[in-house]
């Protein structure tokens, strides 16, 4: 799950993290007294989206005074703002966070993040703060300084310090940056976050550290010991269709093709939109109904294909293993009578019991197309969808 | 022969007393593997089904001479139980469940890591069958045969497309092994190799993998360094969107990192055979022998 900004530093905060005082808006109105309440002879004003990139997109501005800001908000909300991470789609703004103006000295970069392969966090740390870390990353390796950290002793004050120097900060930015690394990894394991990430972390020009900007993304897996966090879920954020296909519990996320697919198991599920390519088609969502899928969730993954309307055929490619392919086409048999599916629909089913699922959707007199193997499936569809 | 599990296994299952432990438990052993019983905290010295159910995995080895457990614990209490297995010492611990909070799972394999002597599979997995002999988790018998492939895949239904294919061509397996799809794992594609490596009944694996961490790259430098078999490679995801967690927790392009076009091309350049197509995998390794 993804937050905001204001959220991810409202959170921080709480574990010691200095952050910039601020206030989120969603009305214009509000701007010029929270300026004035921050009392700077700047602010700064900010776009409120889940995506990176968002200065270069003008969704980052500096208020000269409070009528500015007010300017400045009443112009960012309800823009659609472009980065390299929305997609040429864009994001609606609508929240806005205003902050004190610093005076910056320099621009670092902090992050935690899970290395999959040691098993263990990972702390990375850069004195190429604000920009894109991939790019740093790329282009220039060792500007990033990382220490790996034992989950079962938590970051020792060495380590912190180790990425202290390493980034070139001297003995007393060292102190501090220890204490504001040591915070963002209590912060990093209490909030389940997948992903704390500071960039850029700036040292002001009367030598404070402050997270200038935060990103925080949390393990869905870990949202149920997380009431507060799962409360941050804004929903203006997500694709209408995928937030209804969530109230099912089904696994489902929304691509631009015009082939609907319905697959059970996340891995088939890829693949079949890998082999939907193959053929020259483009998948117009990814669906994994799960291992046990029953009529229930069969009628529901329909309603969900049914509701966008780029899909112009569905693939149902099932391997019964649990799952029982008789079963599974009774599913389907009900809920295209019930639901009055328009498109084609190709099925190709494998497994348990294939011989009476096939038997019970050529007795079904409906329209289906079958096939016997993935490939065979996918170039029908593609026929199909035209 | 097989790797991990065989004829010689002693199965307790945690979790024997839930609605999918019992099912499970059932078709394990309806397809010969020897189940001796079930751990349930609290449920010790009932029976249930006929399996004698006990309170800790100590008391269950103890009693009945377990030496592989296959966990069907709820998400919020699995890595407790994952763990657990560890210290009584069991061999090989097959975690089926998914939905862990990655933490628990990073405790859990530190955990594991100062107990060398037993070998996590999963979580988030179908778990593993070698044919003819014994299955520890879900992947369904009937669609096995005993031979001589060895599959290793993050994906359970795509393990069953893998075998499906292999069955249909005349070519067994020696053993299966879904490794899950979640970011922490205990057993990984390498672990999985290096079994196939020193089973010679193997002749060579399917390897199927999906977008998301540096496994597949990993598997990819071992094998060129390493594995003398042949090895038919799938990496599912061409297709996926960076930044979206495709039904795995650990299916996600992230920071760029973790294309399925990265690791085709490092399988490749380790003398893999790549297919494109999930329906290739089968002919592929007819081709290959």
């Amino acid at each position: 799950m993804n937050i905001h900004e204001y959220q991810a530093k409202t959170i921080l905060a709480r574990y010691g993290v200095p952050v910039p005082r601020g206030e989120v808006t969603f009305t214009a109105a509000d701007a010029a007294d929270i300026a004035r309440r921050l009392g700077t002879s700047v602010v700064v004003v900010k776009a409120q989206i889940h995506a990176g990139g968002r200065g270069k997109g003008g969704g980052v501005k500096i208020a000269k005074s409070p009528e500015d800001a007010t300017t400045l908000t009443r112009a960012m909300l309800g823009m659609t703002l472009v980065t390299h991470q929305t997609g040429p789609e864009g994001r609606v703004v609508g929240r806005v966070l205003i902050e004190e103006g610093l005076a910056i000295q320099r621009e670092l970069y902090v992050s935690v993040v899970l290395d999959r392969t040691a098993g263990k966090p990972v702390i990375m740390a850069s004195a190429a703060g604000g920009m894109d870390i991939e790019e740093v990353a790329a282009k220039t390796p060792e500007k990033i300084v990382r220490v790996s950290i034992d989950p079962g002793v938590g970051v020792v004050p060495f380590e912190a310090r180790q990425l202290g120097f390493g980034i070139g900060l001297d003995g007393p930015q060292v102190n501090k940056f220890v204490k504001v690394v040591t915070v963002l990894y209590e912060a990093y394991l209490a909030t389940d976050a997948s992903l704390l990430e500071i960039n850029p972390l700036i040292v002001t020009q009367t030598g404070e550290l402050l997270a200038l900007d935060a990103k925080m993304n949390f393990d869905d897996n870990a949202l149920y010991r997380h009431a507060d966090i799962k409360d941050l879920r804004d929903l203006d954020e997500e694709d209408p269709l995928e937030i209804e296909a969530s109230k099912y519990s089904l696994n489902y996320i929304h691509l631009d093709g015009t082939i609907g697919c319905m697959v059970n198991g996340a891995g088939l599920a890829m693949a079949t939109m890998d082999i939907i390519k193959l053929a020259g088609g483009e998948p117009a969502n990814f669906l994994d109904v799960g291992g046990g899928a029953n009529a229930e969730q069969i009628r529901n993954a329909f309603k969900i294909l049914m509701s966008d309307r780029n899909v112009k055929a569905v693939l149902i490619n099932i391997f019964g293993g649990i799952l029982r392919c008789d079963v599974l086409a009774q599913g389907v048999i009900a809920a295209v009578k019930e639901l009055g599916v328009p498109v084609p629909i190709v099925i190709r089913m494998e497994g348990t019991n294939v011989d009476e699922g096939k038997r019970l959707l050529r007795e079904s007199k409906m329209n289906f197309t079958t096939a016997d193997s993935m490939d065979e499936a996918a170039q029908k569809v593609v026929q199909l969808a035209g | 022969m097989s790797v991990l599990i065989d004829k010689s296994t002693r199965l307790i299952v945690q979790g024997l007393t839930g609605r999918e432990g019992t099912f499970h438990a059932k078709q394990a052993a309806a397809y010969g593997t020897t189940v001796v019983g079930g751990v349930t905290p609290g449920k010790g010295g009932t029976t249930h089904e006929g399996w004698p159910i006990f309170d800790t995995v100590r008391d269950a080895v103890k009693q009945t001479g377990a030496n592989v457990s296959v966990v069907f614990v709820p998400p919020a209490f699995a890595a407790d139980a994952v763990m657990e297995s560890a210290d009584a010492g069991l061999a090989l611990v097959v975690c089926i469940t998914e939905g862990i909070p990655t933490f628990d799972m990073m405790r859990a394999i530190t955990f594991l890591k100062a107990r060398p002597a037993t070998r996590l599979v999963g979580p988030n997995c179908p778990g593993l069958i070698s044919p003819g002999k014994a299955k520890a988790g879900i992947i369904p018998g009937n669609i096995c045969k005993e031979g001589r492939i060895g599959i290793v895949s993050k994906s359970g239904t795509l393990t069953y497309e893998a075998i499906h294919q292999l069955t249909t061509l005349g070519m067994g397996q020696t053993t299966c092994i879904g490794i899950g799809g979640d970011p922490l794992i205990g057993t990984s594609h390498i672990d999985a190799l290096k079994l196939f490596a020193q089973d010679p009944e193997t002749d060579a694996v399917i390897m199927i993998g999906e977008i998301g961490g540096t496994a597949e790259e990993e598997a990819a430098a071992w094998i060129k360094a390493h594995f003398k078999k042949p090895v038919v490679g799938f990496i599912a995801g061409q297709t996926a969107p960076p930044g979206r967690r495709m039904g795995h927790a650990g299916a996600i392009i992230a920071g760029g990192k973790g294309t399925a076009a990265e690791k085709m091309a490092a399988l490749t350049a380790a003398g893999v055979k790549v297919v494109k197509s999930p329906a290739d995998m089968g002919r592929a390794i007819k081709e290959l022998l």
